[in-house]
């Protein structure tokens, strides 16, 4: 699980957070209500779960809430047998 | 269902809710024409109260310039009011062809095509050229018209970090197994005014074997040395593949918007991109007054040079009296105060000072980036940025945050 969570949470902050962008993320930090994923980008997280993970993510379930923070997103993956 | 009390309820909740989130937007009335002095009621039926306005996207001055005025008006005495149709029935117009030709050749590309605005050219296109093979990836601060639009269409989509070029390089390395991969970027960011870097991304384009659109309409026509665009200053005329830009900024300020580009993917668009196809054509005064614009621009540079000037005056101002502002070379300057309610009680005080611009903060702009955006036009004198300059400085001394820091205005307000 340790390891998911770490994946997850590196791949979160190369991808969004800018060069000079100084704020602490961790495992219960809102990314998408807290500003740092926008509804526009958190298309490229799906993909990089589904890839990483070789699952379907329905779009029904990639819903802003469940992908608010590192830790709603592992409780997503616990769907898809993913530990 | 009928409209009861409970389901206005509803939609009374929402717009309470706006309100307690101070994201209600109130509009001003103008009880003149566009220009850099305005009449304003704000509230909308108080007294007229005359202002400076840093606010208007009239970068040019051109939106109530006597001889557009002139031409609008003999379009409508030749061309009539309205056209009753969509352009492909019967709503084309020799003088829309004509407005289509000198866009081209103005922007230096193969063909163009109007839309009734900018916002429905970029709703509109990327459904019109790309399926679910291709691939569309966008720099993160594109305008929301692009958005929509990509949200409209089946290709995959992706995003790179704003004007990052190494993340867009892992993101076209990512992609290469679409058939079209598709870049894109607005050219001047209408929020931070700064500008893209279009070279290193035709570079990338060229490299990766992408095809490059640009969004130009916070660049069009004052843009570039003879202010042909984003892609004149940055040296790749002709190597953009789809340009959409706006009638409704410097370019005269009416309305209306275009597709240019290479002239099957502007085809492509003639066939299938929806808002062209179902929506009715821009009137035969709107084309008029445009033509004018651009003949005037194309043959002379002054306007543009005199928004240079204004520019310059402004930014070097505005730094040299202590106030923070994003760095760039555009006439969109925004004045960083970092907190919400200080960029809302400084925009109501310039107002009282006689002049007119407006606070942005999350979520139009990122928490913590809250700020005045200015706009400078060519139709400023520099008594006008003079009178402007001192009420920004006025107001900045009484918050105390002239020659502060980041930092220091932050832990001062609070971000």
């Amino acid at each position: 699980m340790s390891d998911v969570k770490e994946v997850i949470l590196n791949y979160v902050k190369n991808e969004y957070l800018e060069a000079d962008d100084d704020r602490e993320v961790g495992y219960d930090t809102p990314l998408i209500s807290g500003g740092i994923v926008d509804s526009f980008s958190m298309v490229s997280l799906k993909r990089f779960l589904e890839n990483q993970y070789k699952i379907q993510i329905p779009d029904a379930k990639a819903t802003p809430e469940a992908f608010d923070t590192v830790n709603n997103i592992i409780a997503l993956l616990k769907d898809f047998d993913i530990q | 269902m009928s409209y009861s009390t409970e389901l206005r309820q509803v939609f009374q909740t929402e717009l309470d809710r706006l309100k307690s989130e101070g994201i209600f937007k109130e509009e001003r009335a103008i009880c003149t024409p566009q220009n850099s002095e305005i009449e304003v009621e704000f509230p909308i039926g108080s007294a007229k109260k005359h202002v400076i306005n840093m606010c208007a996207n009239n970068y040019l001055g051109l939106s109530s310039h006597a001889e557009v005025v002139d031409a609008a008006r003999k379009g409508l005495d030749h061309r009539g009011y309205g056209m009753s149709s969509v352009r492909f029935i019967c709503g084309t117009q020799d003088i829309h062809k004509e407005l289509e030709k000198k866009l081209t050749e103005f922007l230096g590309t193969e063909d163009t095509i109007l839309f009734p605005s900018c916002m429905d050219a970029n709703g509109g296109v990327f459904e019109a050229i790309l399926n679910e093979q291709d691939v569309m990836i966008a720099d993160r601060l594109v305008h929301a018209s692009i958005v929509d639009g990509m949200r409209l269409c089946k290709a995959q989509q992706d995003t790179f970090k704003h004007s990052d070029m190494e993340h867009l390089e892992q993101k076209l390395q990512l992609h290469q197994s679409a058939r079209i991969r598709l870049i894109i970027t607005d050219g001047s960011f209408s929020m931070d005014g700064d500008l893209a870097k279009l070279d290193k991304i035709v570079e990338l384009a060229e490299k990766y074997n992408a095809m490059v659109f640009l969004d130009d309409s916070h660049a069009s026509g004052f843009i570039g040395k003879t202010g042909r665009g984003t892609h004149e200053h940055c040296g790749v005329m002709g190597k953009i593949d789809i340009i959409t830009t706006t009638l409704g900024k410097a370019l005269g300020g009416a309305s209306g918007g275009c597709v240019s580009g290479r002239k099957e993917l502007v085809e492509m668009c003639r066939q299938k991109a929806r808002p062209y196809l179902f929506s009715n054509t821009i009137p035969p005064v709107v084309v008029s007054g445009a033509i004018r614009v651009i003949d005037l621009i194309s043959k002379s540079t002054e306007r543009r040079d005199k928004l240079e000037r204004n520019t310059m005056f402004w930014r070097k101002g505005l730094t040299e009296g202590g106030l923070i502002i994003k760095e760039g070379e555009t006439p969109i300057v925004p004045v960083m105060l970092f907190n919400a309610k200080l960029s809302q009680d400084f925009a109501r005080d310039l107002f009282d000072e006689g002049i007119y611009a407006v606070g942005f903060f999350f979520p139009v702009v990122p928490k913590g980036q809250a700020r005045i955006r200015t706009q400078l036009s060519a139709a400023h004198e520099t008594h006008h940025l003079e009178k402007a300059l001192a009420a920004f400085l006025k107001i900045g001394k009484k918050y105390d945050i002239l020659h502060r820091s980041k930092q220091e205005i932050i832990d001062h307000f609070g971000a």
